[in-house]
């Protein structure tokens, strides 16, 4: 993004590099999310997109480098901080994460009941308007076990606005729904960003949707940022790991197979592969 | 080449053993800071009493009808056992001391706390796991709202508040077994069955080191079933290995602690 004025980015992730277990996932970062706007992180499976969620959320701290939400470096608060900087927060979570010994209502009210001392019955008008932005008003008195996978994220959508929060991350809000909850879920990404006036970060690797919503689109591949710009530019580049993510080819930068040793020896070497498995 | 075979053979089950040693010596340390955390972040939860309630009723109450009928058969064998016994010597009255005795001291928090963690222990770390697998706890992390507090904690002093209840219970229950048997039954003298327990069990030594035993192994069961359902790994797997974990560490634990405190209450 070219605008980089410290009061317009409201995260901003420096230099960041992130490994566990000996394997680097990300080497150097940058990225920068402008207030107000709808952001994607696209990418394969296994890049490390929900990781950088995770990094901006504070949940894990990075080996070199910084994500800043508001200006503060996340990983350097104290765990108040921390709790501090997550209540401008909101995150949806890939399957909703609701709680599932509480009803839809109880769900909702959970933020609210939790950092708030609101009376009741403004609670109640609160949990009810959220569910009624999703379109849930009617379902909350069911319980989780009960609604179905768009419904659920939908509820889950419900409590991260609950506080009115200035950041709504969404991880991965479209893999397993049927169109009609796609498209649901994406108008609703789009209209409740821009009438709470907050920013959303979604990582994404359903390219129609996100690309119909997003302002700005970054691809993360092998650890780097290996593209960025606008839906339009994205779809129109000529980077072979772009034209092949967006057109969904097979072979490619990515290739089809996982570096594997020689066919004909593998299939020969019966005794072998079995020891390696 | 046997020989190069056989070294390294040697080397990777040397390699295997420090390993599971350094690997169980991580886990006993997190399982130390997961119980040093739930002590400090008790005062929140104190706040928010009716979360503790919620738990007393899902793993003391819920617990109830196992520990209770156990109950009633471990009374009703020890009377049999005990009167078969006893009538050897001539000493069939004191069935009613022997029941009371055998519960109050060792049978009643041994056998509960077993109960206990095959009951609820288990329903504690599938529920955490679960919550894990699940992203719950994940959830509530990113909603500013410490797990630890708000799930951990809780549910970490319904354990210890329910278990010297149930142990109790299980004493009462028991003892009411082993009257059926022995007074209608057996034909054993009610006023002996009575007066002898009455005359025989101490307050402190008995049923205190009694009441001491339960809590002990309600901080043991709680803990170590929690600490497995937080510490799973997030898959079906995972939760499934700690779940047999939790019913397998909390009986050996039990068993163990129950030998340590009874050679130092007798040695007192």
């Amino acid at each position: 993004m070219t605008v980089n004025t410290a009061a317009q980015n409201i995260v901003e992730i420096n230099n960041l590099s992130f490994g566990y277990k000996g394997r680097l996932l990300h080497q150097g970062i940058n990225m920068v999310f402008l207030r107000g706007k709808v952001v994607a992180i696209m990418g394969g499976s296994g890049t490390g997109k929900t990781t950088l969620l995770r990094l901006i959320g504070g949940q894990l701290k990075p080996s070199k480098g910084e994500a800043r939400v508001e200006g503060q470096v996340v990983h350097h608060q104290s765990r108040d901080g921390i709790y501090k900087l997550r209540r401008k927060m909101g995150m949806l979570f890939q399957q909703g994460a609701l709680f599932t010994d509480l009803s839809v209502y109880e769900n909702v009210a959970f933020p609210l009941r939790e950092h708030t001392n609101l009376p009741e019955s403004m609670i109640h008008d609160l949990v009810l308007m959220k569910l009624n932005a999703v379109g849930l008003r009617g379902a909350h008195k069911l319980m989780p076990t009960e609604l179905s996978g768009g419904m659920a994220r939908r509820v889950s959508l419900a409590r991260a606005i609950a506080l009115d929060p200035d950041i709504i991350m969404y991880d991965e809000p479209f893999a397993g729904l049927d169109p009609i909850s796609m498209g649901v879920i994406c108008d609703l990404i789009r209209t409740l960003n821009d009438a709470l006036g907050a920013t959303s970060i979604i990582v994404s690797h359903d390219v129609k949707e996100t690309f119909a919503i997003a302002d700005y689109v970054y691809f993360v591949a092998n650890g780097v940022v290996a593209a960025e710009g606008t839906p339009d530019d994205l779809r129109n580049s000529t980077l072979p790991f772009v034209h092949q993510f967006v057109h969904g080819e097979k072979d490619g930068p990515v290739p089809f197979h996982y570096a594997a040793g020689d066919y004909a020896q593998d299939l020969l070497g019966f005794e072998n592969t079995r020891q390696g498995a | 080449m046997i020989r190069f075979s056989v070294l390294v053979s040697l080397t990777r089950m040397l390699r295997n053993i420090g390993h599971g040693f350094s690997n169980r010596i991580l886990r006993l340390g997190a399982g130390a800071r997961l119980f040093g955390l739930t002590l400090i972040y008790s005062g929140e939860s104190f706040r928010r009493f009716h979360l503790t309630i919620r738990e007393v009723y899902f793993t003391g109450v819920m617990s109830l009808i196992i520990v209770l009928v156990s109950a009633f058969f471990v009374g009703m064998v020890l009377a049999l056992q005990g009167y078969y016994t006893l009538q050897k010597y001539g000493s069939s009255e004191a069935i009613g001391v022997l029941v009371a005795l055998s519960l109050i001291r060792e049978l009643g928090p041994v056998v509960t706390a077993l109960l206990f963690a095959g009951r609820a222990g288990t329903a504690i770390t599938a529920e955490i796991g679960l919550m894990k697998a699940t992203e719950q706890l994940a959830a509530m992390e990113m909603m500013a709202v410490s797990p630890i507090a708000r799930v951990i904690a809780p549910r970490f002093w319904a354990g210890v508040i329910a278990m010297p209840v149930l142990a109790a219970l299980f004493s009462m229950v028991g003892i009411l077994g082993g009257y059926i048997v022995a007074v209608p039954l057996i034909g054993v003298d009610a006023g002996a069955f009575w007066s002898q327990m009455q005359a025989n069990v101490d307050w402190r030594l008995d049923i205190v080191n009694g009441v001491i035993k339960s809590i002990v192994f309600g901080v043991a069961c709680t803990m170590i079933a929690l600490f497995e359902g937080y510490d799973a790994p997030p898959t079906a797997e995972g939760v499934s290995r700690a779940t047999t974990r939790t019913v397998v560490t909390s009986s050996l634990a039990i068993l163990g602690l129950d030998f340590v405190l009874t050679s130092f209450m007798i040695s007192m």
